[in-house]
């Protein structure tokens, strides 16, 4: 089900862009995961195949960017990757850390004729 | 011909939730998203919120479930306004659910809407509904591993209630090692031991969702 809201959402944002550019055929659709964002990309191809038909989306492949989930350490300033939702400096062990990549999720281009 | 979009895929929950924020700040109506596990014990816990925050606050509920009236009877029994959500099988609520279902109740009239979320422990933390604070339960008896296999959820809300801690004794339930991972996914994470049986650390819970309802709503 939640699934299909997300799918619902991209072919939501290709129509919109079909007004604006007026293209017949969309071949791919590019998108960016973050690995917080919570969304695990493995189905989403498929659902996206049931939800779009009829749609201008249809046929479309969905090309998927994953973005490494990575923290910045405000004691130390230590840059790393977050692992499982750590949010614990791999430096100085400080808990006062912010998130600078991983929680993105949106349609980066589209590839169309 | 490749065209650049960069747009958020959520971005109409995003708008949506902004709305509703929007609408209870001029209200003056402060929103608990209540998460957690199949009979976690949401609904017990509302229950014992109510009893206590319905002495300072004007109290409404909206009760997500995916079929069915059983918890909002519960609610209303107590005469307190109360709306069931039905999602038909969706596995979380979403904002524009939320936004829909305000008109069934006077605005003028709450202070407080407390939201009992679908039991589930995934797709719910990612969908903001427009809530001032999120209010994770887990249950004792579901484990103790829970908080590690469901990062987003306990990564994403203020409060973790630990409930049904009278039961305590009958597992194996490490809470210091929930308590750490908890504090690494969310240092700021607040944390209680409740028994919604016994009420058993009730009292501390009323006494910080008061602080942050306080810090919101003028009376
Ligand atoms: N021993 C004990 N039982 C509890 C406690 N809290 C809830 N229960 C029991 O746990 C069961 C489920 O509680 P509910 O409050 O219905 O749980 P829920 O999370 O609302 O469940 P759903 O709405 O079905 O997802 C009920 O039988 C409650 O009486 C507690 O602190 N201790
Ligand atoms: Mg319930
Ligand atoms: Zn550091
Ligand atoms: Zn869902």
């Amino acid at each position: 089900m939640h699934e299909l809201s997300i799918t619902e959402g991209i072919i939501k944002i290709v129509e919109s862009e079909a007004k604006k550019h007026h293209f017949n055929k969309v071949n791919s659709i590019k998108l960016v995961v973050g690995e917080l964002s919570g969304v695990f990309p493995q189905l989403i191809q498929e659902y996206f195949n049931i939800a779009s038909r009829g749609t201008i989306a249809e046929g479309a492949e969905l090309i998927i960017r994953r973005v490494e989930a990575r923290m910045k350490c405000n004691e130390c300033g230590n840059e790393s990757i977050i692992e499982r939702h750590r949010l614990r400096c791999k430096n100085c062990g400080s808990l006062n850390v912010r998130i600078t990549a991983g929680k993105e999720f949106y349609v980066d281009s589209l590839e169309v004729d | 011909m490749e065209i650049k979009v960069v747009k958020q895929i959520l971005e109409w929950n995003e708008d949506c939730s902004n709305e509703i924020k929007d609408t209870f700040e001029k209200k003056n109506i402060y929103m608990i998203n209540v998460m957690g596990s199949p009979g976690a014990g949401k609904t017990s816990l509302i229950v014992n919120l109510i009893n206590e925050l319905r002495k300072y606050y004007k109290i409404a509920v909206i009760e997500g479930d995916i079929a069915g009236q059983i918890d909002a009877e519960k609610i209303k029994k107590m005469d307190i306004p109360v709306v069931q959500l039905n999602t038909d099988g969706a596995c979380h609520i979403e904002a524009m659910s939320i936004k829909h279902i305000l008109q069934y109740f006077n605005l003028d009239e709450i202070d407080v809407i407390i939201v009992e979320n679908i039991g589930n422990l995934v797709c719910p933390a990612e969908f903001n509904i427009g809530e001032d604070i999120r209010v994770a339960i887990l249950s004792i008896p579901e484990g103790d591993d829970k908080v590690e296999k469901y990062p987003l959820m306990f990564s994403t809300s203020e409060i973790l209630v630990l409930n049904k801690y009278d039961m305590k004794s009958y597992f194996d339930f490490d809470d210091k090692k929930v308590e750490s991972v908890a504090r690494e996914l969310n240092p700021n994470i607040n944390i209680f031991r409740v028994s919604n049986k016994t009420k058993e650390g009730l009292n501390e819970l009323v006494n910080a969702l008061k602080n942050a309802i306080d810090k919101k709503i003028k009376k």
